[in-house]
């Protein structure tokens, strides 16, 4: 491919408050704006996961203050069955999309993959804000949810039809709750569609001369793989949004059957089908998820390699994997659906896929950990998350192996065993490479340092603590402990209530330990020690800029890259490494 | 008139508006430019996709027993032929600036009628989209009426809602070319022409499929 | 630090490990035909699992152990083979435990989904609603009367919408709140929905299949032992999910057929 020449057309210096700091074109802002969201959202998400933890364990217990979160949902500060639900709807929706899709793809892309490549901004500025924008609106629309009197919805963050489509006779939060989750939703695509299309534009043409896509950072890599994988799946997930609000609001009945009797009402629709909608909503819901996690996958290898003064074993294998699990993950979605009443063989067929994704995971986690062996790893606050996330990562995705049978799935369906799996991968690794991401690049983004001895507190507590939270799941699973359960009336639960107690003390514990993360966050945008422009000695271009970069990120120069960013344990006028853009011959050859 | 007329040279970097001249700059490969070729490409796929979406989401509806029959509004016709045209009369338009060096040369003039004829056709594309749906609730067939109805008007009213996009950004260019102390950016032009293009094609697709399958 | 976290990552493996191996958390009693071949893959899949947790997060640990804290000039080396070794490793490995598993561990499912129900199989109806299961059975005619959803009526119990006045398949039907069967019979269960998605779980039975509204679904199995075990609904439908379920009643063919009778007057 082809590197482009020097003329770029770029947005003005910004000027004034709303330029710089608000409406801004920048895409340093606006990652950092979409940081902030995801910040903003973790912790909302985190707090309803704890009210949901303690609920479980104490279902009559009074939580002083519940009340006025919502008058109908937590009389007396004790909270009702159906506003458990309420709350696990929002947790799921807030952290799949708000967090995992805004952090560690949006946020940290946006930032660094203009600079990783070398260009002033991204391809479509004017897009990018709208982008984030329209994010926020999403997510304002989504969170009047909870002030609306009848509250969030209660259909989980799958919202499965009929029962998200018939509207109020399905219960409460069905009525206004569910209309601005599929609204809220509908925008969440339109968002990410343009930013998806800025980033595959702007990794495509705005290369610097030298820059080619092999001498791509893995990250930018991860990101460029994850916009093209998130371009197909919300532009399907769009459709189905579309398709839910009509059947809400409009009376059509695009996954609503006949003869549905509910709230002792017939319903007037007829002819639809919910197996659509999962279909719809599972062809995105699958790639979602490896949305979620490819950017993380990328930020850890970069870190990884910064870390241990060496490249991976091979950088060429790790963006062939990348690429697999891309095209693959379009091709698995049913395994969300092995009992629901599709094709049986359609299920035998969906498993092959789903176990053909697990050779490009291995590849990846065997590459991860081959490249350790005669490394010289220094453990930072960002490397130690890096390390951990193979850790969870091979916990996590090792019972996905379990789930992408569907033998096995008859049994583990719809139970503890499931979320153990996806909170494994999703909510803990995916998190640890927003974690190492932000230990890493809060240098270069705040020309400060964050405090390493809290990074190292705030690991141990969260490493140690997602283990005593997540891995109890596998068990509760194979006992039969069915997911989204408000309580545990079944008879053979009895014997396992204490380790849900457990659960919710580490849960509690673990959350408690994140505030750590945010001090340090913010005392040490403010209070931090000084950083360098390239405090990790780092190859790749986000270290040959200041800290923060300037504004067109690299000043008058046009940068010119010479080398891939794996030039670690070489020797180079700087040490042990050498910069992309330094025109230092190496005796390899790149 | 005492200035010589000095006719700008294709590929030149000189966009400045000299002699009240407006500069129609060769469309270079400059980064920026191929970007935005890229990114209207990027965008006209995952359109694709989601039609894709409604497309398959059609297709499992119809296995039902309840699925109908819509005869098509007759304005239909009409309006894929005032669409069709809009593309021949945007490819006139496109190529006449291509041969325009000078914005007042007949060349500059030919292909701002072109596009705003482009721009009558579309808006009567629009207004006929309208008619048409007026035409179908006349004859008792509202969105939630039968699967077919919805599937209709689901389809054609997210078209046309593309179709403003593309109508929007012709209106952009012909105010930025009949403005006189503009550059004026060729890359924009070749981009809602693709656009508009596939807007077209998206259109007799889902006009046969509507067809076919309704 | 690094050797502490190699530590850590070895109690984790060994944690994670030991209630699996110590089966604190065993399966419950398999009453069902096919839960044998459900049980053997579990336990396969999970040696495998178990090999591959636990030698990762070792060699995790080994790897901690020996390459943090180096000095600034030690040598660096690179694993033997390199990536193709990793690329033929997790070929090798997954492709064949996984294709293996996967492949030919599908017994269970071809059981319980391509072998059709015997022809001799008892026919019950269940449905599932916001928050209850019902069962019906056909009643010595041996047919089913039509289920008309605006005759639905909970408060007098004519859960499934039945119409015994006008139709005669209908007069002898049998509702229940529970599943009763006789032991050592093959049940063809028909799933109906009357409103919204649910679905049938009965851990003992290792069986599962989603109630879907508008689809005619079946599933059939035959109880083992006699007992009462919990039906419960794992697919979300409201506020009421977690209280939803059902006791299965396996019987002897005796007390069934006593049970039956009783119903019938």
């Amino acid at each position: 491919m082809h590197e482009t020449s020097a003329q770029q057309v770029v947005h003005a210096p910004p000027q004034g408050f709303w330029r710089k700091y608000v409406f801004s074109l920048d895409h340093k802002v606006i990652g950092k704006q979409y940081y902030a969201l995801a910040l903003v959202a973790v912790f909302t998400g985190m707090f309803l996961s704890w009210l949901m933890r303690i609920h479980m364990v104490w279902p009559t217990a009074k939580i002083v203050g519940l009340e006025l979160l919502s008058k109908n949902g937590a009389p007396g500060g004790v909270m009702t069955p159906e506003y458990y639900l309420s709350l696990l709807t929002m947790h799921g929706t807030l952290m799949v999309f708000f967090v995992l899709t805004n952090a560690p793809f949006a946020a940290f892309g946006n930032y660094f993959l203009p600079i990783q490549i070398g260009a002033e901004d991204m391809a479509f500025p004017r897009f990018n804000m709208m982008s984030f924008w329209t994010t926020f609106l999403a997510w304002v629309v989504l969170m009047l949810a909870f002030v609306i009197p009848d509250g969030p919805p209660i259909a989980g963050w799958t919202e499965y039809t009929p029962l998200s489509a018939v509207g109020r006779d399905a219960g409460p939060g069905m009525q206004w709750g569910a209309s601005l989750w599929g609204i809220s939703i509908a925008i969440f695509c339109i968002a990410s569609l343009l930013g998806a299309l800025n980033f595959i534009a702007t990794t495509l043409d705005l290369r610097a001369k030298g820059m080619t896509l092999m001498r791509m950072p893995l990250c930018t890599w991860a990101w460029f793989i994850t916009s093209c994988i998130a371009l197909l799946a919300f532009a399907v997930l769009l459709p189905a949004c579309i398709l839910l609000i009509l059947d809400r609001h409009a009376g059509t009945s695009f996954f609503i059957p006949g003869g549905l009797v509910a709230s002792d009402r017939l319903q007037p629709h007829s002819g639809g089908s919910p197996l659509l909608w999962q279909h719809l909503f599972w062809f995105f819901g699958h790639p979602e998820v490896y949305i979620a996690i490819l950017p993380s996958m990328g930020i850890v290898s970069h870190i990884l390699i910064n870390s241990m003064r060496k490249p991976l074993l091979s950088a060429k294998v790790v963006i062939y994997s990348m690429l697999s699990i891309g095209f693959l993950s379009y091709m698995v979605w049913g395994h969300h659906m092995f009992v629901s009443g599709m094709n049986p063989l359609s299920s035998l067929t969906f498993s092959f896929p789903t176990l053909t994704i697990t050779i490009p995971a291995t590849i990846l986690t065997l590459i991860w950990l081959g490249s350790l062996y005669g490394a010289r790893i220094q453990l930072t606050s960002a490397s130690l998350f890096a390390i951990g996330f193979i850790s969870m990562f091979v916990s996590g995705g090792i019972s996905g192996f379990f789930l992408a049978q569907p033998s096995l799935d008859i049994y583990l369906h719809g139970t503890y065993f499931v979320v153990g799996h996806f909170h494994m991968v999703m909510g803990v690794a995916s998190l640890f490479g927003v974690f190492a991401g932000t230990y890493f690049w809060f240098p270069k983004m705040t020309g400060r340092y964050m405090n390493e001895t809290i990074g190292k507190v705030h690991f141990w507590f969260t490493f140690i603590g997602t283990y005593l939270i997540f891995m109890p799941m596998h068990y509760l699973g194979l006992i039969g402990n069915v997911r989204r359960y408000q309580s545990f009336v079944n008879d053979y639960m009895a014997p396992y209530l204490w380790l849900h107690k457990d659960m919710t003390i580490a849960a509690l514990i673990t959350g408690a330990a994140q505030f750590l993360f945010l001090f340090n966050l913010i005392y040490s945008r403010f209070w931090g020690a000084p950083a360098p422009e390239n405090p990790w000695n780092g190859t790749s271009l986000e270290w040959s800029v200041s800290s923060p970069p300037p504004w067109n990120n690299f000043g008058d120069r046009h940068p010119i890259v010479y080398h891939d960013p794996y030039q670690y344990g070489v020797k180079g006028s700087k040490g042990d490494f050498v910069m992309q853009d330094s025109p230092e011959v190496l005796a390899s050859g790149d | 008139m005492a200035s010589t007329v000095t006719p700008i040279v294709p590929g030149s970097a000189d966009l400045s508006s000299r002699n009240n001249r407006l500069a129609v700059p060769f469309v270079g490969s400059s980064s920026a430019d191929r970007a935005s070729r890229s990114g209207i490409w990027v965008g006209i796929f995952a359109i694709t996709m989601s039609f894709a979406a409604f497309t398959s989401a059609l297709f499992v509806r119809q296995g039902t027993p309840d699925w109908a029959h819509l005869v098509m509004p007759s304005v239909l016709y009409l309006n894929t032929l005032f669409l069709l045209a809009s593309s021949i009369t945007l490819e006139i338009s496109r190529r006449s600036l291509t041969a325009a060096t000078i914005i007042e040369s007949d060349h500059a003039r030919r292909a701002k009628i072109w596009l705003l004829a482009t721009f009558v056709l579309g808006t009567a594309f629009c207004v006929g989209q309208y008619m048409a749906w007026q035409q179908l609730r006349a004859a008792g067939f509202y969105l939630a009426t039968n699967p077919n109805s919805s599937f209709f008007y689901v389809l054609t009213f997210i078209h046309v809602l593309h179709v403003l996009l593309g109508v929007a950004a012709i209106v952009y260019l012909l105010g930025r070319l009949m403005a006189s102390h503009s550059t004026f950016r060729r890359s924009l032009f070749e981009n809602t022409a693709v656009y508009w293009h596939f807007i077209g094609v998206l259109w007799v697709y889902l006009f046969l499929l509507c067809l076919v399958k309704l | 630090m690094g050797k502490f976290f190699a530590v850590v990552l070895v109690l984790v493996a060994m944690l994670s490990a030991y209630p699996i191996i110590a089966n604190y958390f065993p399966l419950p009693v398999d009453i069902s035909t096919h839960g044998h071949l459900i049980d053997s893959q579990l336990h396969d899949t999970m040696l495998e699992a178990g090999i591959a947790f636990i030698g990762a997060q070792l060699v995790l640990a080994y790897f901690l152990f020996a390459f943090t804290g180096r000095k600034p000039d030690a040598p660096l080396k690179n694993f033997p083979g390199g990536a193709k070794t990793m690329v033929i490793a997790a070929f090798l490995i997954v492709g064949t435990e996984v294709l293996a598993l996967g492949a030919f561990g599908q017994k269970a499912w071809a059981t319980v989904y391509f072998v059709p129900p015997k022809a001799d199989a008892l026919q019950i109806q269940a449905q599932a609603e916001q928050f209850a299961f019902y069962f019906r059975y056909p009643g010595p005619d041996g047919k089913f009367g039509a289920i008309h959803p605006d005759k639905i009526d909970e408060g007098n119990q004519n859960y499934f919408g039945l119409d015994p006045a006008n139709e005669v398949e209908a007069r002898d039907d049998i509702v229940s709140g529970e599943l009763v069967i006789p032991v050592n019979r093959e049940v063809n269960l028909m799933m109906h929905a009357k409103d919204f998605g649910h679905s049938f779980y009965v851990r003992e039975l290792r069986i599962q299949q989603d109630f879907v509204p508008g689809l005619d679904l079946a599933i059939h199995f035959t109880a083992t032992q006699i007992g009462k075990f919990e039906i419960v609904c794992t697919q979300l439908c409201g506020l009421g999910h977690y209280n939803m379920k059902a006791y299965l009643n396996v019987k002897s063919q005796d007390d069934y057929d006593k049970w039956l009778k009783e119903q019938s007057q």
